[in-house]
């Protein structure tokens, strides 16, 4: 061995016990479907099927309903918020302690690298149960007036990117306020949130407070809309939260939305390079780039644009791809073959439309669902690699010259959901800050999360926030 | 293009050029090592990596305290880390004080260690505060009694306050004094420079003035070897030598104690510097206790399990 090839390093998939069968989380108790189908659920890294899933259909939906309405009446919004704070302090407790054990699970179940969903979703999904923990008993300080209320019965309907992380950004704030919930996870990745009604039982939450019902979009139509929910909370595509907005226009439910997004990096020629290029890698990348925050225009001012890619395509030829559970893979799968679809024919439309297209030599897997990194060039405005959202490893690289003309491209989209400026001039960033209409704005960072920042976007990118006290307000009606 | 097109020795040369370096951000360079910390090293890759390190340490005694004796026991040591197991490699560097040079180098050469180099820290260590009289004194003194490499310290009190072009020059006077028969490495002392863009600066000075290694530290100060400043220094070398052409070495010391951190900065200097700068030639850890950590791990291993510390030397 002359250099230093770093030998596999796996983590053990043994650490959990994955049952061949599972049923539908309603009433505290895991049920078989109503009319007995299942469907399938598999390693996107290797196509083998992990379980048979529950399909839950009407029937089953209108049970779940039913048990968070009596669990809300009954139990949950009489609870002093003290009293619920204990529950989610348990909650978030045990899923430290089992942290490997979900981190594992995620992995197989969605095809992202050990590396993080050890060291970002798991951890962060604890975050937000400690952090709303702490909120339960102070809801009057929440800004939604003295005694706020809580709505009542929460459909959410959550995405198979972020699975466990997400289930955490909805559930967490949903109980903290007093609502109590039916959950349905992405069709793809329901296995991080059955564990998660384990937890539920061994923390010993009350019955029917939450629900989690499996299934796909048909599953999540009966769920936004049955007329026994109050509130509907989405994350997702922009296609389907424009349906569910329309389906629910009309009705006395209000909604959330966490839709798409074509987040642009906006790199100044004063900015830290090697930081930056640092910046664009996690922005594009993490989690094979299927992040609706992700950074996936790249901004680059002209003068320093030779330079920047330089470096930027030695970095990108560092990615490790393959093997999701090797605790030093980068890159790991796709999540779906359909996902894997989406991906080809817009980063094909790229070459179509006269970009150029590159990416380092990776060899990827025989079986499974996988792209290399790849970043485009000579993008323009117009190109559907600049305009649509391509939930996937591929970047697409403009360039700028003034600031304004950077503003003017950041801002010329449907969506609004994230931006990164990378400048060492704190005038310049919050300059741009202040004209960028997007949600949510890192400067000389990129994909940071905390549960105390609130989270959301502009125009198309959904309605409302998700974490931090503004988060609240998404759960909570106002006394006045 | 030559190092010399890039800056002449004039102050403001000299500030003009460092002032066109791109700034470090410190929370990125901070997140960047902290991910790179998480690489895992396992089984072949991390035989491989422990006889590198080995192959890297400078193995190091700079107390007021050194004996001869002490000094030949490390130049044994040096030479045949294990000598139960020769398979071991020999060290990089026995690295002491000036008045240990000679003694040093007969140990060496008596107990089949003549390939390996005598570093000797030089130019008024550990603070650099004497005039340059002394320090050329320092120098010559150490290479007349056979040190091949000189470690120098450079004058952070110029270099904090703006005075590059006297820093630049004291590392040209050292540099011309070693010419071909000693390797210079220039101690930046980054604790003592605080930010990370002063580690970038000072990295290029160091360069530019002809160092053929930069060093972090002097083991005197803490922090010393802290990963991000590592960082920023493989960034300067590997940018350094596209720029120029010429492939500056790098060596951090103190703090280095554990096979883990040497295997972190292997890590570090893979996937920044690159694999070429994986070499004793182009990269050293300065280091003392660190070696018997390496021989610790290496029979663990080996053996597959761990033996107690009486099976490896003192120094």
């Amino acid at each position: 061995m002359n250099t230093f090839e770093y030998a596999p390093a796996p983590e053990s998939a043994a650490l959990v016990d994955i049952k061949s069968q599972y049923g539908l989380f309603i009433n505290g108790k895991f049920v078989a479907p109503k009319a007995g189908k299942t469907f399938t659920t598999i390693n996107p890294a290797n196509e083998e099927v992990l379980a048979k899933i529950a399909y839950a259909e009407l029937a089953d939906v209108n049970l779940a309903v039913t048990a968070a309405r009596n669990a809300f009446t009954k139990t949950w919004s009489k609870m002093p918020g003290a009293e619920r704070g204990k529950y989610l302090f348990r909650i978030a407790r045990i899923l430290q302690e089992r942290s490997r054990e979900f981190a594992v699970l995620e992995t197989l179940d969605n095809g992202k690298p050990i590396r993080e969903t050890r060291d970002t979703d798991i951890p962060l999904a604890a975050a937000h149960f400690f952090y709303h923990a702490g909120w339960a008993d102070k809801l009057s300080y929440a800004g939604q007036g003295d005694n706020p209320k809580p709505y009542g019965v929460a459909a959410q309907i959550i995405p198979w990117n972020f699975p466990m992380l997400m289930l955490a950004w909805k559930i967490a704030p949903a109980l903290a306020t007093g609502n109590t919930v039916v959950l349905k996870p992405a069709e793809t990745t329901p296995l991080t949130a059955l564990l998660f009604a384990e937890v539920c039982q061994q923390a010993g939450l009350p019955a029917g407070v939450v629900n989690i019902v499996t299934g796909d979009g048909a599953t999540g139509s009966h769920l936004v809309n049955h007329p026994g929910v109050d509130k509907v909370a989405f994350t997702g595509s922009t296609g389907v939260g424009k349906a569910i907005a329309k389906a629910i226009a009309g009705t006395k439910k209000s909604a959330t939305l966490e839709l798409g997004g074509k987040g642009a990096n906006i790199v100044y020629d004063d900015a830290p390079i090697d930081e930056a290029v640092e910046g664009i890698v996690s922005g594009i990348f993490f989690n094979q780039g299927q992040v609706c925050c992700a950074g996936s225009r790249l901004l680059v001012q002209e003068n320093i644009e030779d330079e920047l890619l330089e470096k930027l395509k030695k970095r990108i030829s560092l990615i490790r791809v393959g093997n999701p559970m090797d605790k030093n893979t980068d890159l790991g799968a796709i999540n779906s073959s359909a996902q894997l679809a989406r991906i080809k024919e817009l980063a094909d439309s790229g070459d179509i439309e006269g970009a150029q297209r590159w990416s380092p030599n990776c060899v990827l897997p025989s079986s499974g669902f996988w792209y290399p990194p790849t970043i485009f060039t000579g993008v323009s405005q117009s190109h559907r690699i600049a305009r649509e959202e391509i939930f996937g490893p591929v970047l697409s690289v403009l360039t700028f010259r003034t600031p304004g003309e950077a503003i003017e491209k950041a801002n010329n989209s449907p969506y609004g959901l994230s931006a990164g400026i990378w400048s060492d001039k704190g005038s310049r960033i919050l300059w741009t800050a202040k004209k960028l209409r997007a949600g949510v704005i890192w400067a000389n960072t990129f994909n940071k999360f905390d549960p105390a920042s609130p989270f959301g976007g502009y125009k198309e990118s959904g309605w409302g926030r998700e974490g931090g006290r503004h988060g609240l307000a998404g759960y909570l009606k106002g006394d006045n | 293009m030559n190092s010399t097109l890039l800056a002449d020795k004039s102050e403001a040369s000299l500030k003009r050029f460092l002032s066109t370096l791109s700034p470090v951000d410190q929370v990125g360079a901070t997140s960047r090592v902290e991910a790179l910390a998480t690489r895992s090293i396992k089984t072949s890759s991390k035989n491989w990596a422990i006889d590198l390190a080995i192959r890297m340490v400078d193995l190091t005694t700079l107390e007021g305290a050194d004996t001869p004796e002490k000094v030949r026991a490390l130049c044994a040591k040096g030479v045949y880390p294990d000598p139960t197991d020769l398979t071991v490699p020999s060290v990089g560097a026995i690295c002491v004080y000036n008045d240990m040079v000679k003694i040093a180098r007969t140990a060496l050469d008596a107990g089949g260690g003549k390939d390996i180099p005598v570093a000797a820290v030089a130019t008024a260590f550990p603070s650099g505060r004497a005039s340059i009289e002394v320090k050329i004194q320092d120098t010559k003194d150490a290479i007349a009694n056979g040190a091949s490499e000189i470690d120098m310290v450079i004058d952070r009190g110029a270099f904090l306050s703006g005075k590059l072009g006297l820093v630049f020059e004291q590392i040209e006077i050292i540099k011309g004094l070693c010419g071909d028969n000693a390797h210079l490495k220039v101690i930046l002392e980054t604790g003592e420079l605080v930010t990370l863009d002063n580690v970038r600066r000072a990295s290029y000075l160091a360069m530019l003035a002809g160092a053929d290694f930069i060093k972090t530290s002097t083991g005197k100060v803490a922090p010393a070897a802290t990963a991000p400043v590592v960082y920023v220094m493989l960034e300067a070398v590997r940018d350094f030598y596209k720029m120029t052409g010429t492939k500056i070495g790098v060596k951090p010391a103190g703090g280095i104690r554990t096979t883990k951190d040497a295997i972190k900065q292997l890590v570090l200097v893979n996937e920044v510097a690159g694999p070429e700068w994986l070499d004793p030639s182009l990269f050293r850890i300065g280091a003392s206790a660190l070696l018997n950590d390496l021989l610790m791990q290496r029979m663990k291993m080996r053996d597959g399990h761990y033996a107690s510390p009486n099976y490896v030397t003192l120094d």
